[in-house]
């Protein structure tokens, strides 16, 4: 049982740019904009020019369905659009067209590795939006003499997915972007590589005070330290007998901090009413049709892993975690052990990725395969192994090509047996000592006999030779 | 009944600055006008549902199919202030 | 003044661009304001293209006046408001894209209230326009231009737009034909909205026929209007002089009190001309019309206060000193909005706002069900409704703009068509002292045929359409 000591209480709004569309939410403007100049995918729909009006996507309906299936989300038959009216420069109506009454799915819920085991944590709505556009100062927000505006990304369709205050830790919070994504992936509507794909705001409170609500995060790491900077800043408020104040604070990325947004802005009011530019939506009959049509999700998938190739779960939570990971383990286990290909994925590949920061695209299935082919004809040893995974990473070629160059391929028993011999020729204290009991001695033997070897023995091999010899 | 206060947060609300003049001279023919709304309050609603729409029409749909945006230029041809391409807006604070 | 048929017969004979310099002489000599912009030089090379490529639309080489809240490519669009100063849309509105199929030439754009807000076309930034009928006098609103410009013979046709009365209250005062159409029959794509849920584009024109056949251009479903209905129609087609078995209904609460003697008898002698040609008429209860003003007054000001939001001269129109945004925004629209449009700004951002919402907006939206229920009644016993469209003729300029609530009052008879959403076409029945009186008859939704069918067996056996103002 996690004790949760400061009555940590966190709730999140995510909002997920359906990027994989091929077209914004409520006009025909390419959402394929992340390389182009600004105001280029722009018409008088996504820029509000007078008259304009806008006609909803309905893949972006669609897709917002498939969230909240996959959300464990009751989706409504009945739903439809509300303006929100508020003012902010990267607005270009005055209002954004978002839900408010009558969202398309609601009262879900996803399952997380909480601090004491699976968690669930209740998913309040899950509701379809218009993104604002993209604001650029020189500097930072509060020193910078203009601001620059952007509106290629206005318009593009956004999900908002709000959770119930299920969170009692910042690391939870981080588990439940890192799982929300997940399932996204595994959706197939977004791109969460792409600039600005998923956008969080926290709402956090301790016990004792009020809850803040923290925006402009934009990486799940950040959330996790916006988190942290906020649960000592209101304990430290109430270990000086202040009051937590129920607030809206702005995270600096880079400071790594959060700052208090007190200004006017916190007046809001935002008149919220049916927009009558959009008719309702009655999608009775979709929700099951696209049910049937869901994939299959993180969760179900890590199950099938243990069940159908035999691996550890451990090893099917860490291969399902990341959709492309998935895909390529399957890939690999088609052709190859499956238990090993786990194994070698998990426990060497994705660790080098994350050392270097890259992502399973880096490296080919092909490859994968060629080294587990290596490893199982015993042609290279598992040091060897982990070397060509590296120089592929660092250097790119082929596994074969590497193991050329590089000399990796495992040397021939009696070569090892004559390097065997050699070393306990040439090493007499170490052997008198092993024969007194000390079996670490061994070590220094097989320690010659690698050398001798130029490391392309396996030690393990080696060893087993030594002591047939001096046994 | 709308005070001068409540004036200024409503003009606040709706980004339209007004002079101490301004609310003087609006509050009383606003005032006028909600009163004449108070007719409203004679009608029994009681159990009528809103018409948000006036027609009974659903879903209304367009294709995922992309099609010609504005140019550069002339997404930028009416901004009274721009700066490589973006549009310039005051400062934030 | 020239109709469709003799215009399409001299242009046959001269030239399109003869008829575009006549009528843009007559502009540039008039004293009605009614333009805020005219495109000369485009309208003219317009009609030589078509003089010199020929052009077989049924709007060929026509010159037509557009409302100046409907948007129009490389052409100027200022709402008539100061804060579009310089906006030069990038796109035609879906009317406009028809018009040019067509073949009809944009002469210009009409004068009209700010924004559409208004019932006399005095609340522009560029000056209000003048009654033809007498200059001292308003013309309607908030499309007064559009139909100044057509009763004035400064051109044979135009479009406005008809938010609570906005084409029916001008073509009544200026003693020409203009329709309302049912809601979602022409695109608004392209119109900058004032009252979304309650507008839509009508056409003006000197008869009942020419109306039907600028409708049939403009009608019809447009894909970008997510409002706009879907139906194959062919309004000219219901051009029959025959109103033998038609159901007159006369709605008693449009002839409360407050409505002129002379007008009261001009409509009812149009009903008894009708009956005469073999309709019969019966009285008809609409109780929820009292309401009708306050719920249109609510809901137009909620949706406008919404609307009229992205006026903060960034991606266009007027801008004023940088500050900080707050306050750059602030000065941006109080510099850029006149009078009226603050003022119903500032009561639909109230009505919407927390605490007010219920007793304001959803009230209002509730006994918009109640009217539309009364219309519903109505239409059981009657093929048409037929009702004045102004309670009186023409007032004087400036006689009504300081008062709000006697301005708003004289839409009485109009607004409650919007909120339920059906058509409605303004004809000239009748003078008072030298002023046009307008009637209107009303439909059920998309029964354009039998409305325009009325007004046209009207119009061939009566000649009030015939007379026009002195100089036109």
């Amino acid at each position: 049982m996690y004790e949760n000591p400061d009555g940590v209480m966190i709730g999140l709004e995510v909002h997920v740019q359906l990027n994989k569309l091929k077209t914004k939410v409520f006009c025909g403007c390419s959402t394929d904009y992340h390389n182009d100049p600004p105001n280029s995918h722009v018409c008088p729909v996504c820029l509000g020019l007078p008259g304009s009006l806008p006609v909803i996507n309905r893949k972006a309906v669609e897709a917002a369905i498939k969230i909240g299936l996959a959300l464990n989300c009751k989706v409504e038959e009945h739903t439809q659009f509300y303006r929100k009216n508020y003012y902010y420069p990267d607005l270009p109506k005055g209002f954004q067209i978002t839900q408010y009454d009558f969202p398309i799915s609601s009262g879900g819920y996803i399952m997380i590795e909480g601090e004491d085991g699976e968690h669930r944590v209740g998913i309040t709505r899950a509701h379809m939006e218009e993104d604002p556009g993209r604001l650029v100062h020189e500097g930072t927000i509060d020193k910078s003499k203009y601001t620059l505006i952007d509106y290629n990304r206005s318009g593009m369709a956004l999900i908002e997915i709000v959770s119930d205050p299920d969170m009692r830790s910042p690391k939870e919070a981080r588990r439940y972007l890192d799982k929300l994504r997940n399932i996204l992936e595994y959706l197939d509507i977004f791109d969460g590589d792409l600039e600005g794909a998923l956008r969080v705001d926290a709402n956090i409170s301790i016990m004792g005070g009020q809850r803040a609500e923290i925006k402009n995060i934009s990486s799940h790491k950040g959330a996790e330290r916006a988190l942290l900077f906020e649960i000592v800043r209101q304990k430290n408020v109430l270990r000086r007998g202040g009051v937590v104040v129920q607030e809206t604070r702005h995270f600096d990325e880079a400071r790594e901090i959060t700052l208090s947004m007190r200004s006017k802005e916190e007046a809001h009011d935002y008149r919220y009413f049916p927009e009558p530019d959009l008719v309702p939506l009655k999608i009775s009959g979709w929700a099951p049709a696209i049910k049937e049509m869901l994939p299959e999700l993180p969760d179900a998938r890590r199950m099938r892993f243990v069940e159908q190739y035999g691996i550890m779960d451990d090893h099917a939570k860490a291969l399902t975690s990341e959709r492309k990971v998935a895909i390529f383990y399957e890939e690999v286990a088609k052709i190859a052990d499956p238990k090993i290909s786990a194994v070698w994925i998990c426990d060497v590949l994705k660790g080098e990725l994350n050392y270097r920061d890259l992502t399973i695209e880096a490296f080919r299935k092909e490859d994968m395969l060629s080294v587990i082919e290596l490893l199982m004809s015993k042609k290279i040893t598992e040091d060897g192994a982990v070397d060509i995974i590296r120089t592929l990473l660092d250097k790119g070629g082929s596994p074969e090509e590497i193991v050329k160059e590089k000399g990796l391929l495992k040397v021939e028993g009696d070569i090892v047996s004559t390097a065997a011999e050699e070393a306990i020729k040439e090493n007499p204290v170490a052997v008198s000592d092993f024969k007194a009991g000390k079996e670490k001695a061994l070590n220094s033997l097989v320690g010659s006999v690698m050398k001798k070897t130029k490391g392309r023995a396996d030690a393990r091999a080696a060893r087993e030779i030594l002591l047939g010899k001096l046994g | 009944m709308i005070t001068k206060k409540d004036l200024e947060h409503i003009g606040w609300l709706s980004r339209l600055e007004l002079s101490e003049e301004d609310r003087e001279k609006y509050t009383p023919k606003l005032n006028s006008v909600l009163d004449y709304f108070g007719e409203l309050d004679k009608a029994d609603t009681g159990g009528v549902e809103p018409s948000y729409h006036v027609m009974p029409m659903s879903n209304v749909f367009r294709e995922d199919v992309p099609i010609a945006s504005l140019s550069q230029e002339e997404a930028l041809s009416n901004a009274p202030k721009n700066q490589d391409g973006f549009i310039k807006a005051p400062r934030m604070m | 003044m020239a109709s469709i048929n003799e215009l399409i017969e001299r242009i046959h004979a001269d030239s399109s661009e003869e008829i575009v310099t006549e009528y843009l002489e007559k502009i540039e000599k008039s004293k009605l304001n009614a333009f805020i912009t005219v495109a000369k030089e485009s309208a003219l090379l317009r009609a030589k293209e078509i003089d010199s490529q020929g052009h077989d639309g049924p709007l060929a080489g026509i010159p037509i006046a557009i409302k100046d809240n409907i948007s129009t490519k490389g052409i100027a669009t200022t709402c008539a408001s100061k804060i579009l100063t310089g906006y030069i849309p990038p796109y035609d509105a879906h009317v406009i894209e028809k018009l040019k199929e067509a073949g009809a030439i944009i002469i210009g754009k009409a004068n009209m209230d700010e924004f559409a807000m208004g019932s006399s076309t005095e609340t522009s930034f560029y000056g209000p326009t003048l009654n033809p009928w007498d200059t001292t006098r308003v013309p309607g609103g908030s499309s007064g231009g559009s139909a100044a410009a057509v009763a004035g013979g400064e051109a044979p046709l135009s479009l406005g737009s008809d938010t609570g009365g906005s084409v029916r209250c001008p073509a009544s005062f200026c003693g020409v034909v203009g329709l309302k159409p049912t809601y979602g029959v022409i695109s608004r794509y392209g119109l900058i909205s004032y009252a979304n849920s309650l507008e839509q584009i009508g056409p003006f024109a000197t008869s009942v026929r020419d109306v039907a056949t600028l409708f049939d251009v403009i009608s019809g479903h447009d894909p970008r209007d997510s409002t706009s209905v879907d139906r194959e129609t062919n309004y000219s087609s219901a051009l029959i002089n025959d109103v033998k078995g038609l159901k007159i209904g006369v709605p008693e609460e449009y002839f409360a009190e407050g409505t002129d003697k002379n007008v009261e008898k001009s409509v009812r002698d149009a009903i008894n001309t009708l009956e005469e040609l073999g309709a019969t008429s019966v009285e008809v209860k609409m109780p929820h019309t009292k309401y009708a003003l306050s719920a249109y007054y609510v809901i137009a000001m909620s949706e406008a206060s919404s609307n009229l939001a992205r006026f903060d001269g960034m991606r266009y129109g007027l801008r004023t000193e940088d500050s900080d945004w707050h306050t750059t925004f602030s000065q941006v629209r109080a510099a850029g909005f006149g009078d009226e449009v603050k003022r119903r700004i500032l009561l639909g951002t109230y009505a919407l706002s927390a605490g007010y919402h219920d007793k304001y907006y959803l009230k209002a939206l509730k006994i918009r069900t109640l009217i539309k229920q009364d219309f519903e009644r109505a239409f059981r016993d009657a093929d048409v409704l037929i009702a004045p469209t102004m309670p009186y003729p023409a007032f004087k300029l400036g006689e009504k703009i300081d008062d709000p609530i006697s301005l708003y009052l004289a839409d009485v008879d109009t607004v409650p068509i919007n909120l339920a959403g059906v058509p409605s076409i303004s004809l000239p029945c009748g003078f008072s002292g030298g002023l046009p009186i307008g009637m209107q008859v009303i439909g059920k939704h998309f029964d354009e045929a039998a409305i325009l069918r009325t007004a046209f067996a009207f119009e061939e056996n009566t000649d009030f359409h015939t007379r026009q103002p002195e100089g036109s």
